[in-house]
């Protein structure tokens, strides 16, 4: 029994590879990608990913946002790699050494990709639902240069519907092949890719098929840009004026989790979405599994009463959408009857009897699409 | 001790002479220096007859701008609301239909938008925080009133005159005729 027990350690102690990654060294099992070492670490070592999502198999390595300069290819073959390599592909050695945000080359080459990943996007953020939660707005402030030194037209398409809920925005498309691995691994039937090559290649639906999967909503959790958004929650209001709550429901899709984040306004429900990680990927669900929800939870419960509320997100305190502090706020109580003797006061004036803003009576997040001048008159 | 500035003055604690203790000295000297201004420059102004010229920078009540088409200016985005320190702006946004394109600029506009001048502190920073040139402060006032209901303003009160349809409006709202 002993002999049995120690022959595993030694075999565990085998897989274990020594890496040193920014100057800080990690064990990790054999097979894992610089990535996901680098991940360990956590922080500013770590690469951004615009492509790699570590929820979906087959993903990465076409971006190129996370370049990695390898200084020390193993202690076998000290070595350094000729070129910079994808982190999100190459898996570790025993004793590599690895330059990230320590190697000003690294740090070129990746304000040079922010470049090319920006020629044809267009500069529409305040337009854009994305704006506020978006991996290319992050990585271009953190990682990009300022201005642009392109000088032609912007390549564009016309928009497109995918099913009745979903907006696909072709323009703003960084080409990161995300959709298209959710939507081949998590439903049974493939209905949409990408469709001809190189600076014309473009997501599409198989001819104008609707995308009726349960599913398929979960395309707008891994796009990293705006170019799938919801349309239920399309114009209707900013992220960061949305305050995120975590929130569950006893959904009867066996698949799904049921496990939530509500983007509430006051007591209305404006957007669900699956509940993201640091990386920004989303979460384990509490039964083990990546917490995919379906297409009822997302697009059908905009009512408060739909869900169990467990209480607001945490949310990074760099991030645009704690600026309304939600975290550990009570609701004020009136106390104007308490003050007063049970009194009204003389002057009263409520905001709503002047303001055409937030009325009471109007509900803009129980419409199906978004708001047009009919919906104001 | 150390005097604080070299202004500082001492108090003069000798008792008054007899010339001092008459006060009518005193007293011409006072009315004598305030006679001495009728022949002075007036500094007050006759508002509102009169007008002050307004410094380039001086922020007033907020305007909505057009481009020069006419169309609207404001997409929505929502970043005056998050820079107003006294969360003065509140909008609501809507879709661009088919046939409203020359309304508005972008496919996003804002439906509603509201400044409450109550709030208001009239720093700038929505000026500043408008990537679109959609919202300016003007070189106006904001009018006095008796009501609060008043100086909640929308859409109608903010947005300039059409330079196609309202040329004439508009040149007046520059002060221009």
């Amino acid at each position: 029994m002993r002999t049995l027990r120690e022959k595993n350690k030694t075999v565990a102690e085998e897989t274990l590879f020594k890496v040193t990654i920014d100057n800080i060294t990690i064990e990790v099992p054999a097979g894992t990608t610089i990535l996901n070492a680098a991940r360990k670490i956590g922080g500013e070592v770590a690469p951004p990913a615009m492509c790699y999502y570590s929820k979906l198999q087959g993903s990465g390595g076409k971006c190129r946002t996370c370049l990695v300069e390898v200084s020390k290819g193993s202690e076998k073959d000290p070595r350094p790699m000729p070129k910079l390599v994808a982190s999100c592909r190459t898996t570790v050695m025993d004793g590599m050494e690895v330059k990230n945000i320590t190697s000003p080359k690294v740090l070129d080459a990746r304000a040079g990709v922010v470049e090319m990943l920006l020629i044809n996007h267009p500069l529409d953020c305040p337009i854009c639902d994305q704006a506020g939660e978006c991996h290319l707005q992050d990585l271009s402030y953190e990682h990009g240069k300022n201005g642009t030194r392109y000088e032609f037209q912007r390549r564009t398409f016309p928009k497109v519907d995918l099913g009745d809920k979903i907006q696909l925005h072709m323009t703003r498309c960084i080409l990161c092949y995300r959709c298209v691995f959710t939507a081949d691994q998590l439903t049974e039937k493939r209905e949409h890719g990408i469709l001809d090559r190189g600076d014309h290649a473009q997501i599409a639906t198989f001819i104008q098929k609707n995308l009726q999967n349960d599913f398929i909503g979960n395309v707008i959790d891994v796009c990293p840009v705006g170019a799938l958004t919801d349309k239920t929650f399309r114009f209707k209001n900013r992220v960061w004026f949305t305050k995120p709550v975590d929130a569950h429901r006893n959904c009867n899709n066996p698949k799904c989790c049921g496990e939530v984040q509500l983007w509430m306004r006051g007591d209305e429900v404006f957007r669900v979405t699956a509940r993201k990680d640091e990386w920004g990927e989303i979460k384990e669900a509490s039964n083990g599994k990546t917490g995919w929800i379906c297409n009822e939870c997302r697009f059908d419960k905009k009512k408060t009463t739909d869900w169990i509320i467990e209480g607001p997100s945490h949310i990074n305190r760099h991030s645009v959408i704690s600026q309304g502090h939600y975290v550990g706020v009570h609701k004020p109580k009136e106390t104007f009857t308490a003050v007063m003797h049970g009194r009204d006061p003389k002057l009263l004036m409520n905001i709503h009897s002047v303001s055409e803003v937030n009325k009471p009576n109007i509900d803009l997040s129980l419409l199906e699409r978004p708001a047009h001048s009919t919906d104001f008159k | 001790m150390q005097a604080l500035t070299t202004r500082a003055k001492a108090v003069d604690r000798r008792p008054m002479t007899f010339l001092e203790r008459l006060y009518l000295w005193n007293i011409l000297k006072g009315m004598l220096i305030t006679f001495s201004h009728i022949f002075k420059k007036q500094p007050t102004i006759q508002y509102p007859e009169q007008k002050r010229p307004f410094s380039p920078v001086f922020r007033g009540l907020h305007v909505l701008n057009r481009d020069e088409e006419g169309r609207e200016r404001c997409t929505a985005c929502g970043l005056c609301a998050v820079a107003c320190p006294a969360e003065a702006i509140t909008m609501e946004a809507a879709e661009r239909l088919p046939g409203e394109e020359n309304l508005y600029r972008e496919e996003k506009y804002a439906a509603r938008y509201e400044i409450n001048m109550l709030r208001c502190i009239f720093c700038g920073l929505c000026e500043e925080a408008c990537p679109k040139d959609a919202i300016y402060l003007s070189e106006t006032f904001a009018p006095a009133s008796f009501t609060r209901q008043s100086f909640i303003y929308g859409k109608p009160d903010l947005l300039i005159p059409d330079p196609k349809t309202q040329p004439a409006e508009l040149a007046a709202a520059k002060g221009l005729s």
